[in-house]
This record gives C-alpha cells, sequence and structure tokens, in this order.
C-alpha cells in the first residue's frame, strides 16, 4: 500500500466514524432515560449545608430533608390546608388547643430497620432545644411549653418542656399558648426527628461534626434514603422499602443537582437533563412562556415582597410621608415590566391563606399620595432619602423604577444604594438605611409567621418600629381559643401595622420554575413542599430542542 | 541546582505564610459578620456559634488556634457549610485539577504552534490573523464564551452535555472556555519571545550555514523563543488548577473555582483561607516548575546557577 493509498483509506474511516458519531445517534436525551428508570432528576440552587434538619434553615435542603425525612403530619399533594398521616397515624387537640395527642405509625421504621418511636421524637427536640447545640432554627419549637425556656439557657433540666412519651408510640405535646395550626408545624423540618441511636454512635447529641448525615451513615424515616452524595454535583437518594407508606411511593429514586447559575439550570432543562429547574431567571420567563408555555409554571408562593422604612430616621418619623411613598408605588407596573412572573401586587404584608384575608390597606392612588405628603407637611426638594439595595441585577432595576416613580408623583429625589448580600444585610440590622427592598418568606401557613417578626426587639424587625397596640393584638390573638377569631385578631394586628407603615407591601412572591410533561403529581404548594412520595413520572414526547 | 530548588520552597513557604495572613486579617475586616442572614439569628445563637468557631476570641488567639489547628493538617469547619474544609478541597480539587490540566494542554496546543505561525509569518494575513484572533481570546470574557459554546456547540453535538460533570466527554467545553483565554495570551508572547529570537544574530548565521528551515525553528529559534512563554505557563496553569468560579458555574462543574467567591460573599473564614492556601501551594510550585524548565533549556542560567 502506498502513502497517498494509506493517507486516503484513514480520511475515508475517520469520516466514517465522525458520520456515524454525529448522524446515526440522535441527541443524548437523560430525562427520557430516567423517566424509564423512574429516576426523578430535579435543579436545587446550591449545595446544601448539610442534610442534617436541625442544622439547616435554608428552602435548597427542606427540598432534600422532605425526602429522606418525616414529621408528624404529612403533606398533601394538591391542597395545602390539608393534613395527611405521616410519621404520625393521627393526632388530636385538647378542647383549646393546648395540649396535642399524636399516634405514631405502628409500622414506623428508620431507613435501618429500627423502629421509630416517642423516644426519637423527644431526644430530636431536646436536640435542637440544647443551648449548646445552637441550631439556628430553634425558635420553630418556642411554641412548645418551656422549650425557650431550655434554649436559652433559663432552665437545664428539659424536663420542663412539654413533650411526653405516653408510650412508645403515644407522644404529647404542651403548647405554651392555643396552636390550632401545630399539624402545619410538623410538616416544617425543625420539627422532623432523627435517629438517636445513628447519632449517639457519631459524637452524640451536642456535636455537629457532619458524619452521621454522610451517605452511608444516614438513616431517615422518609421515604426516600440517601444513597450517593458527591459534594457540589449531586446528591442522590433511592426509594426507601422500609417506608411505612411504600407502596405509594412511585418514583425509585431522585437526584438533586446543586445548580446555582438560573440560566445553565434553564439551559440543562432545555436540554432534556431535568424534570424540573429550581427556578427561573426573570430574564427567561418571557422567552419561556412563549417557547415552552406547557413547561413554564408561575405558582403561589408564600412570600412577601416589601420595602422596610427605617422610622428612626428623622423625616420618615412622619407616618404621612411613609404613606405618600408607599402609594405613589406602582406595583403592577413591576410585576408587568420588570419580574413577569405572574406576582400578585400587594395590597398587605401577609398574603391570602386559608381563612385569613389580606388587608387592602396600601394600594396604588397618586392623588392619595399627594395628600399625604402634603399632610406631612415636607417639602419634597428638601428630602434627602437613600433607597438601600442588593447587587444583583434585578435589585438594581426594580430600584431604579421605584426611584422614578417617587420622583414623578411626589417630586422626591431617592438616590439608590447598592451593597453586596452581607453589608445589606448588616446595613438593614444597624439602622444604617433610610429606605430598604426587603422580602419574606413563611416558614408555615399561617399568618404568624410574617407578623411575629414585627414586635419590638425582633432580630428580624430591622425597622426600629415598634406599636404596643399591635403587639397587645398578637398577644390576644395567641390566647384566643376559637381559631376563627383568632384569625381576626392577626388580621386587626396587620392592619395596625399598615396604618403606621413601617413597611411598603410590593408584591406577593410566585415560584417560578420550569417542570417536564412527564413529571406527573407535581401540583403547586404555597411553600413548593412537594411530597415526592405522590410523584410519578410518564414517559412522554420530550420538551423540543431550544 | 538542589540549593536553588530548597531556596525557592522556602520562599514559598514564606510567600504562603503571608499570603494566608493577609487573607485572614482581609476576610476579618469585610463587613457583617458569617452569621449575618436574612432570618436573623437569637442573639443567643448566634453567641453559642461564635463560640464554636472561637470567633468570639481576639483575633491573634483566632490565628493562633487556626495555625495551631493547621500545623496538625486541619484547615478547620467550614462555617456555611458545616464540613472540614479538606474534604471540600479534597471533593472539588479532582475537577479542577482535570479542568486545568486539559485547559493548560490546549492553551500549549493552541497558543504556542499560533505564536510560531504568527512570528515566522510576520506582517502577513496569518500573522494579522492570529493576533486579531488571539486580541479576541483576550477580551472575550468566559462568561460570553462558555454560554455561547454550551448554547451552539453542545445543543449540536451528541455526546455533549450543556452542564454537568460525568465522563471525559463533559471536560471538553468547559476546558475550551478556560482554555483558550490562556491560549490567546500564550500566543501573544510566543511571538513575542520568537520574534525576538528570530532576529538575532545566530539565526542568521545558521540560515546563512544552510542549516534546513525546520531545523533553525526547532532546534535554534524555539529554544530562545519559548521562554518567555513558560515563565507564564507556570502560574498560568496554577491559576487554572485551582479553577474558575465562572466556567464552573456555567458548566456545572463541581470545582474549587467557586469557593473563592461563595466563600468571600459569605465570610466562611476558614474555607477561604483554606483554598487561599492551596492556590498559594500551587502557584509556589507552578514558579519552581517554570524555573526548573528555564534551567533545562537555558544553559545561561544553568551557568549562572
Amino acid at each position: 500500500m502506498t502513502f497517498t493509498r494509506m493517507h486516503s483509506s484513514f480520511t475515508l474511516l475517520t469520516i466514517a466514524i465522525l458520520s456515524s458519531l454525529f448522524s446515526s445517534c440522535d441527541k443524548q436525551n437523560h430525562v427520557d432515560e430516567a423517566t424509564k428508570d423512574n429516576i426523578l432528576i430535579i435543579g436545587n440552587s446550591g449545595e446544601p449545608a448539610d442534610l442534617d434538619p436541625q442544622v439547616v434553615t435554608g428552602v435548597l435542603e427542606s427540598n432534600i430533608i422532605t425526602a429522606l425525612f418525616e414529621g408528624l403530619c404529612g403533606q398533601h399533594p394538591s391542597n395545602d390546608g390539608e393534613h395527611l398521616p405521616g410519621a404520625a397515624i393521627s393526632w388530636s387537640p385538647n378542647d383549646n388547643f393546648t395540649v396535642w395527642t399524636f399516634k405514631l405509625q405502628p409500622n414506623g421504621k428508620w431507613s435501618d430497620g429500627n423502629p421509630v418511636t416517642t423516644q426519637d421524637f423527644i431526644y430530636s427536640y431536646e436536640r435542637i432545644l440544647h443551648p449548646k447545640f445552637g441550631a439556628k432554627y430553634a425558635s420553630m419549637l418556642y411554641y412548645i411549653k418551656g422549650a425557650e425556656d431550655f434554649n436559652k439557657g433559663t432552665t437545664k433540666d428539659f424536663s420542663n418542656v412539654g413533650v411526653r412519651a405516653i408510650d412508645s408510640h403515644t407522644l404529647e405535646i404542651t403548647m405554651r399558648a392555643p396552636i390550632p395550626f401545630l399539624p402545619d408545624l410538623t410538616k416544617h423540618y425543625t420539627w422532623y426527628p432523627v435517629p438517636k441511636h445513628i447519632i449517639e454512635k457519631h459524637g452524640g447529641m451536642v456535636a455537629k461534626n457532619g458524619e452521621w448525615t454522610e451517605a452511608g451513615n444516614l438513616v431517615s424515616n422518609g421515604a426516600f434514603t440517601l444513597s450517593k452524595w458527591v459534594l457540589f454535583d449531586r446528591i442522590e437518594c433511592i426509594k426507601n422499602p422500609l417506608y411505612w407508606d411504600s407502596p405509594t411511593v412511585q418514583l425509585e429514586g431522585i437526584h438533586f443537582l446543586p445548580i446555582s447559575n438560573a440560566y445553565t439550570e434553564a439551559r440543562m432543562f432545555f436540554n432534556n437533563q431535568l424534570h424540573a429547574t429550581y427556578t427561573l431567571a426573570p430574564e427567561l420567563i418571557s422567552y419561556s412562556k412563549k417557547k415552552y408555555p406547557e413547561n413554564t409554571k408561575l405558582d403561589t408562593y408564600l412570600g412577601s415582597n416589601f420595602l422596610r422604612l427605617n422610622v428612626t430616621q428623622p423625616q420618615l418619623k412622619s407616618i404621612h410621608l411613609r404613606k405618600a411613598l408607599g402609594h405613589a408605588v406602582n406595583s403592577q407596573a413591576i410585576i408587568d415590566n420588570i419580574l413577569q412572573g405572574g406576582q400578585e401586587q400587594a395590597t398587605g404584608l401577609v398574603p391570602n391563606m386559608g381563612e385569613y384575608q389580606a388587608a387592602k390597606e396600601m394600594f396604588y392612588d397618586p392623588e392619595l399620595a399627594k395628600e399625604h405628603l402634603a399632610k406631612s407637611g415636607i417639602n419634597p426638594s428638601e428630602l434627602k432619602l437613600t433607597l438601600l439595595t442588593t447587587d444583583r441585577e434585578g435589585s438594581k432595576v426594580i430600584a431604579e423604577a421605584l426611584q422614578d416613580m417617587w420622583r414623578k408623583t411626589l417630586g422626591i429625589t431617592i438616590n439608590i444604594r447598592q451593597s453586596e448580600w452581607k453589608s445589606y444585610q448588616k446595613a438593614m440590622s444597624d439602622l444604617d438605611y433610610d429606605i430598604c427592598t426587603g422580602g419574606w418568606i413563611g416558614d408555615y401557613p399561617d399568618p404568624t409567621t410574617f407578623l411575629d417578626m414585627w414586635k419590638k426587639g425582633d432580630g428580624n424587625n430591622r425597622t426600629g418600629w415598634s406599636s404596643e397596640e399591635y403587639e397587645r393584638q398578637l398577644t390576644k390573638a395567641e390566647l384566643t381559643e376559637d381559631p376563627l377569631q383568632r384569625i381576626r385578631t392577626l388580621e386587626d394586628a396587620e392592619k395596625v401595622l399598615l396604618g403606621e407603615t413601617p413597611i411598603i407591601p410590593i408584591f406577593w412572591y410566585t415560584q417560578c420554575y420550569l417542570k417536564h410533561q412527564s413529571l406527573k403529581g407535581w401540583h403547586p404548594l404555597i411553600l413548593n413542599n412537594q411530597p415526592y412520595k405522590f410523584i410519578s413520572l410518564e414517559q412522554i414526547a420530550t420538551v423540543p430542542e431550544a | 541546582m538542589l540549593s536553588t530548588i530548597l531556596s525557592r520552597l522556602c520562599q514559598g513557604c514564606i510567600v504562603v505564610f503571608l499570603l494566608l495572613t493577609l487573607t485572614f486579617i482581609l476576610i476579618r475586616m469585610m463587613p457583617g459578620d458569617p452569621f449575618t442572614s436574612d432570618k436573623a439569628l437569637p442573639p443567643h445563637i448566634k453567641e453559642q456559634n461564635e463560640k464554636r468557631f472561637k470567633l468570639n476570641e481576639s483575633e491573634i488567639i483566632q490565628f493562633k488556634a487556626y495555625l495551631t489547628t493547621l500545623a496538625q493538617g486541619d484547615m478547620g469547619i467550614s462555617i456555611t457549610r458545616e464540613q472540614p474544609v479538606t474534604k471540600i478541597i479534597k471533593s472539588s480539587f479532582p475537577a479542577s485539577a482535570i479542568l486545568g490540566f486539559a485547559g493548560i494542554i490546549i492553551a500549549i496546543g493552541v497558543g504556542v504552534p499560533a505564536g510560531i505561525l504568527s512570528a515566522l509569518r510576520k506582517n502577513s494575513f496569518i500573522d494579522y490573523g492570529t493576533m486579531i484572533l488571539a486580541m479576541l481570546g483576550i477580551s472575550v470574557p468566559s462568561f460570553v464564551l462558555a454560554p455561547i459554546l454550551a448554547s451552539n456547540i453542545a445543543t449540536n453535538i451528541p455526546f455533549l452535555k450543556v452542564a454537568g460533570w460525568g465522563g471525559p466527554f463533559d471536560w471538553f467545553l468547559p476546558s475550551l472556555t478556560l482554555g483558550l483565554a490562556t491560549a490567546a495570551y500564550l500566543a501573544r508572547i510566543t511571538r513575542g519571545g520568537m520574534l525576538e529570537t528570530l532576529n538575532q544574530d545566530f539565526i542568521r548565521t545558521a540560515k546563512a550555514k544552510g542549516a534546513p528551515a525546520l531545523r533553525v525553528i526547532i532546534k535554534h529559534a524555539l529554544r530562545g523563543g519559548i521562554i518567555p512563554a513558560i515563565a507564564y505557563v507556570g502560574p498560568a496553569f496554577a491559576m487554572l488548577m485551582t479553577g474558575s468560579f465562572i466556567v464552573e458555574t456555567i458548566f456545572q462543574v463541581p470545582g474549587m473555582g467557586q469557593h473563592f467567591v461563595n466563600a468571600t460573599k459569605e465570610l466562611d473564614f476558614f474555607l477561604l483561607q483554606g483554598v487561599v492556601i492551596v492556590l498559594g501551594i500551587l502557584i509556589v510550585i507552578g514558579n519552581l516548575a517554570a524555573d526548573i524548565a528555564l534551567v533545562a533549556i537555558n544553559p545561561r542560567l544553568r551557568e549562572s546557577n
């Protein structure tokens, strides 16, 4: 064979290999393959800090923990207000909701086969409340009688805390006041049980070393169990065959991918690498709605976006000025032109939930805004206010819109100050601002998750505002035994808050994300705590190429 | 030679220590603290957590305690991740090392030949074309190039993913993004070095003696012309090995680059100190390797040693 012939043969062979590689095989479809294997692949925003329900504080950790662990009550797949049996098969309050009794599942087991007993729950509550453990979310259990005192070290004996084992499968919880929403609270991960026998093997109750939550060590009581955790790459869970309701679980596994870049996540979805994304960047919403209408989801979310007003700032001491600023904000314009995520204009702080009727105190009314400004007696040209916001591009655009609205409606010139996240938080906590953008996501579906933070001295208040009347209403609500009357009292409390306007509500959040059509049983929930055991995958046509 | 290496290693230790000290001071000068978050911690919880990480002590005591544990091979616990820093670095380093290694191969494979070609065809269309491409490579940031590659190449080639870290195919686009920028610098540096050498008398003499062109280029010109490129490749390799935040987030690579940015933003003191130590060590090693390579290539340096 001459060199020329050899060369030609080699070229032909190369072309043949490349052509077959590019043309004969279709683009690999990871979603289809995963769907065949019944594996759900979802984007999850970032790497979890831990998988210990009593250590973490974030939504992304909650998404994984909900798959691994189960609280006393379970989440209904489509109805937020309905509670299903979880680790408890049944529960009942006393007449005034101050004592709750939970009967645990008789065949409830940890994933290593050990039974889930009341001692596990008592151990878990002692652990999260233990002063030496320093759990960041311990306050979620302050509804239990004596819990706050034990957590703050005022009492050292955990027997003073209102948790008692009547027998191995009956748990009694005594509350500090009537708490009709305890079933909702028990669905929050801070109330989940942790395996005493495993934690004791890995350093004991107050040790925080991340050992027991490593793959291979972690034992859980939920529908899934941890099989693999590759840091910053993926977390894989597989179906837990020992779960008490195992026949209901349809997925064989879930893969959580810590994708921090929303654009990367969307690209991965469009390229058939994910069944669902964690979020959808505002810039991609209109594109997705147009090109993938069936995949673009904008679900109501239990969160409120608002502006904080520093009421210790001399000029902002005027309630009229605060109201003028509030009524000059055209929230709908911000939603339609900037956010585009189907958010709802907020007329109050607390969104509609259950029996709670959202307040209608704050709305866009330029004339009313001007009236309030006139009543304040402040000359707008003499006002020197600064709007503090984060360094995110989206925050800047909203700040500029607000700046323009106040200038056009009230003639007030406001400077914008952008700070990186930690500096922004510090400035807010130190009251080193005039007006500040902010938001709050509810931990549980009860108005107190939004209202308690405005009490005097609460670390999340950050406005310098307090009101004896407001706190009187909150105390009254807490002591009210009738759930409906309690809700009405909380509505009154919010009216006090909005009447003095230390905050200006802007919009109620939505959860914007992409969802593959193969995903079944995934319904809108206000906290988006999807109960994975009801989710299934069905083979269907794939998302078209972007 | 051995004494030079030992001397450089001693200097390297001092450099790493200074780097660590500076990082320790600067990160603590930033506003806020690691426990500042959107949901404020109750004071007693914050105090407990500060005690756990010894953040309630003076900076001098903190530094002393950190150095003591560091001497035992313990880089501390990440404040935000609740994981040992060594574990985080161990799990992130392989992806960054693969990416860096593949990136530097692409950079050398593209940059050096392009620089040589450009120098040999000085002021020709090849020279202008190569240098325009190199300038583009330097000017186009990775956050522009990476999405372009992901959206236009990965979506059209069956075995490539737009993002994700699994098999060797997943290394290609992130390495290409990292490598092309470095290749652009290398091309310009190599061109400059080669042009200077090609104008030397000994090259003219070699040509006049009738030595074949390829021999003149490879044996005589390249040996001198490549020296600036080698000096650049050492530290560049170290930088590539420690990852890139942008490339890692766009291609979903579980590497180390993200820790530099996230640990700084979240004031995760121990994680940042840990990754800075690794970066410092790699830069020292990269520089040392470059120095050794230069001594091996350049007889004058050997003699001076």
